[in-house]
């Protein structure tokens, strides 16, 4: 048995799959081992409750780490006006305080969106499993990990257990060959496949992105890309790990990542974390990105997207959505087929989310409005992904060239990529996000949303419209 | 969580693709530090016109739909976030089943289900059933042209029994045997889980979370 185990060649999913398979159940799933717990206030309050209902504990408080994200306000963030959301908080803070979790506090340097600061405290690590009630949780694949969102039952399941009752989901390996323009991000790669397979395509499967695109690609674009996976559906989205997720790992104060010795240890194990050769998917896609111009989407999912030098399709083009729900989605966005995307003119810019809001998103943000204005017409926000991020940024002077440009710089939060804060779009207001949905009202009620990469936020909100970068006089 | 086994209520569409969380429960009510409250609030901004009132254009305010529990939807329904409080909402407004259509689309299967939506229901007792687009398209006709419609759901046999006179019409639908079990028997997953410490415990003294 030992010998077929080892013959057999693996998928990377598989692979860590069976490293945390603790055992097989009766009906068929699998109770898997969960290594990593992300918290935070939102879907978390009736899981805390359940288990003070049924007297249950944490099977391991050391291993489930907490910050506050979604409500908090980017401008001062002890400035909660709205009570609700500062109950919420409250919550959080007292939960953490009685079930002995750790907690990045508003008043922490470390505090930020959650898929921003598992990576930067070292939580995140290559084969391990990490869930949170969020499903953008699938951000953290982009280190080899199994990382997926979950509901708030299987959050009080993993806080009591440590455990989730799992059906081993379908392997689907999406390739990406070519090299692309130097405006052309991770954030237009993952927007082109989901315009390709839709936002069910991925149901059911954990997406392996491969290719030399993505070996090319910084850990912070890798996040970038599998943070997007569940827009396609997908469990989870993972990058088999190598020298470049190694050196992010050793560098930088990751409190939580193996050290020395340790560290070379892991890092012997981490590279087994590849998809063997002839490890069979079960599904497989090549997206060629050396032709590959930047993405904005033009309707209310995801997958409705468009080369920035196309235009608004007729409903009868559409892939992936039926006619009639695409007519709603134009009418919706308040737009008519056959629109140029370049005339599409824009009021707000949303710089951030767990997306785009990393240090190397500001950075190629900074190189665009650097010497420029904002339109008089547009309101430009800049929300770094946590504080880390804020203060990197500020010893940089990124924040002067946002600040100067016009463009507010804030705190560390969700913020406006779903609104649950102050920062909202007002009805009407039609943004250009680099957020990760466009759905109906995400950003604020009868807002309208358009997702792209930070560049061309950026070059949108100097222009009023958008416009394509790559022939863009800078 | 409640056992299903066998539920009767009226049947109501809402004949739309790729719903997705953010329109089931929006961000505004996602505050709550409780379990209950989110009936009144499931798909809020087409329900409710900007002055409050009921929306007269939603389908679910059309008054033959009035008191239904068993929501006939589109294909990749509960997209999105993973928020449980989209399926609080759906079944505190009074929705026992919801049923969608599987596509085949490029050769592909699109399941009629979100991932963690599915997930979300199954510890909820909200019964979901998928089926072939087409019998969701008969479906539809079936309600659309006899509303309000009474149906019978029945775990046990899996079927859909549609109460049209003079002749009742019956569908089958397939489902997963042991998630089938866990809504018959509204089993407390974590209490399962609790019967597998020995298991865990041994996982543990050989596991590191690190690969170390």
């Amino acid at each position: 048995m030992l010998a077929s185990f080892l013959m057999t060649p693996k998928t990377l999913f598989q692979k860590v799959w069976d490293n945390h398979a603790v055992c097989d159940l009766p009906d068929g799933s699998t109770l898997l081992y969960i290594d990593r717990h992300l918290v935070h206030e939102v879907t978390s309050p009736q899981a805390f409750d359940g288990l003070r209902l049924n007297k249950r504990k944490l099977r391991h408080p050391e291993l489930t780490f907490a910050t506050m994200d979604h409500n908090v306000p980017t401008e001062n963030k002890k400035d909660i006006r709205d009570l609700i959301a500062k109950t919420q908080i409250e919550t959080l803070q007292k939960n953490c305080n009685e079930f002995g979790i750790t907690l990045y506090d508003l008043d922490s340097d470390k505090q930020g969106i959650v898929h921003v600061i598992g990576p930067e405290l070292g939580l995140t690590l290559p084969g391990t499993t990490i869930v949170c009630g969020d499903s953008h949780t699938s951000t953290h694949g982009a280190f080899g990990a199994l990382a997926f969102g979950i509901g708030t039952s299987e959050v009080e399941h993993v806080l009591a257990t440590q455990c989730l009752v799992q059906q081993k989901a379908k392997s689907f390996k999406a390739n990406f060959v070519g090299k692309p323009h130097a405006h052309v991000t991770a954030k237009d790669f993952i927007l082109k496949l989901i315009g390709s397979i839709g936002t069910a395509g991925g149901t059911g499967y954990v997406l392996e992105y491969t290719g030399e695109a993505i070996k090319a690609l910084s850990m912070e674009a890798r996040m970038t890309i599998c943070n997007m996976s569940i827009e396609a559906g997908a469990k989870a989205g993972m990058i088999a790990p190598d020298d470049i997720t190694f050196q992010y790992i050793a560098s930088g104060k990751r409190p939580f990542a193996p050290k020395g010795k340790a560290l070379e240890a892991a890092i012997v194990n981490w590279k087994k974390l590849v998809t063997d050769t002839q490890a069979p998917y079960d599904r497989e896609i090549t997206i060629d990105v050396s032709q590959m111009a930047p993405q904005v989407t033009w309707g209310t999912n995801p997958g409705m997207v468009v080369d920035v030098s196309g235009v608004v399709p007729k409903p009868s083009e559409v892939k992936n959505c039926a006619p009639a729900d695409v007519e709603k989605a134009l009418e919706y966005m308040g737009l008519k087929p056959g629109t140029k995307i370049t005339d599409i003119p824009i009021n707000v810019v949303f710089i951030g989310s767990c997306t785009n809001s990393r240090i190397e998103d500001l950075r190629a943000a900074a190189k665009i409005f650097k010497g420029k204005k904002v339109s008089k017409k547009v309101k430009t926000l800049i929300v770094p992904g946590s504080e880390q991020v804020r203060l990197q940024a500020e010893r940089e002077g990124l924040h002067k060239i946002f600040i100067e440009a016009g463009a507010q710089w804030r705190n560390a939060g969700c913020s406006m990529c779903l609104a649950m804060n102050p920062d909202k779009l007002e009805a009407g207001e039609r943004c250009a996000s680099t957020s990760n949905r466009n759905f109906e009202g995400r950003q604020g009620k009868g807002g309208r949303t358009h997702l792209v990469s930070p560049e061309m936020a950026a070059a949108a909100a100097i222009a009023g419209h958008f416009v394509d970068i790559r022939a863009w006089e800078m | 969580m409640e056992p299903f086994t066998i539920h009767t209520g009226n049947m109501a569409l809402l004949d739309r693709g790729n719903v997705d969380t953010d329109q089931i429960i929006s961000k505004e009510f996602l505050k709550s530090i409780s379990r209950t409250g989110f009936g009144p609030h499931l798909f809020h901004d087409w329900r409710y016109l900007p002055d409050g009132k009921p929306n007269p254009h939603f389908e679910l305010n059309n008054p033959v739909y009035e008191g239904a529990t068993i929501l006939v939807a589109g294909n990749n329904f509960g997209c999105g976030s993973s928020r449980e409080h989209a399926v609080w909402a759906i079944s505190q407004y009074g929705f026992k089943v919801v049923m969608a259509p599987i596509y085949e689309r490029h050769g592909e299967i699109i399941p009629a289900f979100a991932d963690i939506f599915r997930n979300n229901s199954s510890k909820n007792g909200l019964l979901l059933i998928e089926l072939p687009e087409k019998t969701v398209n008969e479906i539809k006709k079936f309600v659309s042209e006899n509303a309000p419609l009474q149906a019978t759901i029945d775990l046990p046999s899996q079927s859909i029994t549609l109460h049209l006179s003079p002749e009742k019409k019956v569908y089958h639908f397939l489902m997963d045997a042991g998630l089938k079990q866990k809504f018959l028997e509204g089993l407390d997953e974590i209490g399962m889980t609790e019967r597998y410490i020995p298991q865990i415990e041994a996982f543990e003294a050989k596991h590191s979370t690190q690969m170390v």
